[in-house]
């Protein structure tokens, strides 16, 4: 027995385990980024939420340009700003498409519909002149009235705006004045008095949150150009959730199987291997939160298929170990032929894996990419955990002499 | 001494391998030209609602909402006392409101609990997408391991994993089973396993061509290889296989085609990778001079 090769050992296995208690139990409620799996972002798949693409569609008034897409992307933004979830995406994908994901979102579908409206906002005099668009307006916002409980939108025009607003309300005294939205007359006052400051309501709202909606519209300003939906995905919170805990669940008896099996055949290396498989999840988990990576339902099962890939260079290792075991070879000497001879097959046979894996994530989208990143960081660090972690520990275990049946190694 | 267990020689019955891939193949390629897959709305565009009722209700009650819509052709699939799955044509936002809030009336309440709305444009995208994704990752395998092993190899091994990719779509082919975007990624990620099996073999191979003995033939030589990985080959996918079993049982429904995929392809693939890659390459070898047995030439 050599006690301080020991001593390591144990001390290793304490620091490991203490560190997956940290990682998935909180043990320490004051320290904000523990336990780091919950820094693990979840894709809308999981946490709930909407995925769409959005396409520019040519219109006769209004063709499509780089130009007009880029500031309809700005104005979109502006929407999913003000909805105030938590890190929305919107991106541009090819010349006229963009990706909006909006996460926990109460009412996805009404979400949607505003964020593609053109929210054109007209004001016309009774000979169908347009006086002012929403280019002139400075501000919009909803209130309640305290008295009449009337819900109303108030606008606030730009200087330009209001000087122009108070000379047509000057000449259009006892006429009416229409307001109206993509087109759509929302409302047609009669003037009473020219209106000098700039301000205008628009009433006969249902809701406060409705009116919202709205000033929403209104403030972000007009899309340039026509939006279209081309796809739309949305999960509930709850479906998400449920499928989370599933996969937790199937991944967790999945992992106990392949501990059981290693022990089983490969005894003492399989030991060996299974604490390395410990070592490899965590680090892969500390990957994907540091890198901020989305875990997704494909993510998580491409996670726990690299769990399988993680033993296989394993297995690899040992299998060759047991063969330099059989030709002869002392215990250490056959650990490091073990290793160097099955090192060019882990590493030719992971190259053309995260070949696959990058080509996936070239030409997937969302979910799929996901998949092909979990994948991708699955293979490097597994073939990392192999050669490094199994192989120090395999030789800690060996030169502690601590077990001396070379039975107990498989051989 | 190495113990090598080998109780059949894997190159002299390469025709029975052949023999059963074929018989494994084949009903699905008559499938795929009769019948095609069933492809679902990533593919050809439509809608996707997944619905939960606040009481039980039963198909026809739903049916007949989604007639007055026009939609009696929906493909409905009832999962549980109040779940729902409907499949229509791409319903614009509005018409999908109107349905949702119809459904919500009549049949005494309603949750979303997963909608999807795909326009037919994306479906042929992501068509060539797919299409190109197994074309350029084909080639860079071919590529790198023409690289370090040598062509004929490369050749094989794409081979056998187009073996892998028919297996696969032949039986969701036959059964009828739903194919989406995730579907294209499990074909992905059972090309890059079938191939990882694969190399580990081409490796072993390799490394007993440098120490060969005078006068070994390759089919000794690649018989051997084939024993010697045996054991990595079953015990990887059996350790993969318990993750992915274990999914498919207690998964959610959401990835259970992808994971149904993955066990197929998978459990194809470790078969392939030895009964196939293996003696397609002694095949191609052979025929550089035929008629002579081939003695192991690196």
């Amino acid at each position: 027995m050599k006690w301080d090769k020991i001593l390591k050992l144990a001390g290793i296995v304490v620091v490991v385990a203490a560190l997956a208690v940290l990682a998935v139990k909180p043990v320490f409620p004051g320290v904000k980024w523990l336990p780091f799996v919950k820094l693990i972002k979840q894709g809308l798949d999981l946490q709930g939420g909407v995925h769409v693409v959005l396409e520019a569609k040519d219109t006769p008034e209004a063709p499509v340009t780089p130009e007009r897409v880029k500031q309809a992307m700005a104005i979109i933004e502006n929407r999913v700003n003000a909805y105030g979830v938590a890190e929305p995406v919107v991106q541009q994908q090819g010349d006229r498409r963009i990706i909006v994901e909006l996460a926990g979102i109460k009412d996805p579908d009404e979400a949607v519909r505003n964020l593609i409206k053109t929210a054109y906002l007209e004001f016309k005099t009774e000979d169908g002149t347009t006086v002012l668009t929403g280019r002139q307006l400075k501000t919009a916002s909803e209130e309640k009235d305290p008295q009449s409980g009337q819900v109303r939108v108030n606008l606030e025009f730009e200087p330009d705006g209001a000087k122009t607003f108070a000379e047509v309300t000057a000449v259009n005294v006892g006429k009416r004045i229409a307001i109206l939205l993509d087109g759509n007359v929302l409302q047609a006052p009669v003037v009473d008095e020219p209106i000098p400051n700039g301000r205008a309501q628009i009433t006969g709202y249902e809701s406060l949150e409705e009116a919202h909606n709205i000033a929403i519209l209104l403030r972000s300003g007009a899309l340039p150009v026509k939006v279209e939906v081309m796809e739309k995905r949305t999960v509930g919170p709850t479906l998400g959730a449920d499928s989370l805990e599933k996969s937790i669940k199937a991944g967790i008896i999945g992992l106990i199987a392949i501990l059981v099996f290693m022990v089983l055949y490969y005894r003492l290396p399989g030991l060996v291997a299974d604490f390395a498989l410990v070592v490899y999840a965590l680090l892969v988990l500390l990957i994907f939160a540091a890198l901020h990576v989305t875990m997704t339902l494909p993510g998580i099962a491409g996670f726990l298929l690299s769990l399988g890939m993680a033993v296989d260079a394993n297995v690899i290792i040992f299998e060759r170990f047991r063969e330099e075991m059989w030709s002869g070879k002392t215990l250490r000497s056959a650990i490091d032929a073990g290793f160097k001879r099955a090192f060019v097959a882990i590493f030719d046979s992971n190259v053309t894996t995260l070949i696959a894996a990058a080509v996936l994530y070239y030409f997937g989208t969302g979910p799929i990419k996901g998949f092909a990143v979990t994948l991708s960081i699955g293979i490097l660090v597994s073939m990392f955990t192999a050669i490094t972690v199994t192989r120090y520990l395999l030789h800690l275990v060996a030169g502690s002499n601590l077990v001396r049946n070379i039975k107990l190694y498989g051989a | 001494m190495l113990r090598e267990r080998m109780p059949f020689h894997f190159i002299k019955l390469r025709k029975i391998w052949y023999i059963i891939s074929i018989l494994v193949i084949i009903p699905g390629i008559i499938s795929l030209f009769s019948q095609g897959l069933n492809l679902g709305i990533d593919f050809v565009g439509g809608s996707l609602l997944d619905l939960k009722f606040h009481q039980p209700v039963a198909v026809e009650q739903v049916r007949g909402v989604l007639g007055k819509f026009g939609l009696e052709g929906a493909s409905i699939q009832r999962s549980g006392e109040t779940d729902f799955l409907l499949r229509t044509r791409e319903l614009s936002e509005d018409e999908s409101v109107q349905v949702i809030q119809a459904l919500d009336q009549e049949l005494g309440g309603v949750t979303v609990q997963r909608s999807e709305r795909v326009g037919p444009m994306i479906g042929r995208e992501l068509i060539r997408n797919a299409f190109l994704a197994l074309g350029v990752a084909s080639i860079l395998m071919v590529v790198y391991i023409a690289w370090r092993f040598e062509f004929k190899q490369g050749i094989a091994a794409i081979i056998a994993l187009l073996h892998d990719v028919l297996v696969v779509t032949g039986i969701f082919s036959i059964f009828q089973i739903e194919v989406d975007s995730a579907f294209v990624a499990a074909i992905l990620t059972i090309i890059g396993y079938s191939i990882n099996d694969t190399i580990v073999i081409f490796d072993r191979i390799r490394e007993n061509m440098l120490n060969k003995k005078k006068g070994q033939l390759l089919e000794d030589i690649i018989n051997a290889s084939l024993w010697q990985t045996m054991a990595r080959s079953i015990n990887t996918v059996l350790t993969v296989l318990f993750v992915l079993v274990a999914l498919l049982l207690l998964g959610g429904t959401t990835i259970h085609n992808m994971v149904l995929a993955l066990l197929i392809g998978i459990t194809s693939g470790v078969y392939s990778s030895i009964c196939n890659a293996s003696p397609i390459w002694f095949d191609l070898k052979r025929m550089e001079n035929p008629g002579k047995p081939k003695t192991a030439k690196a």
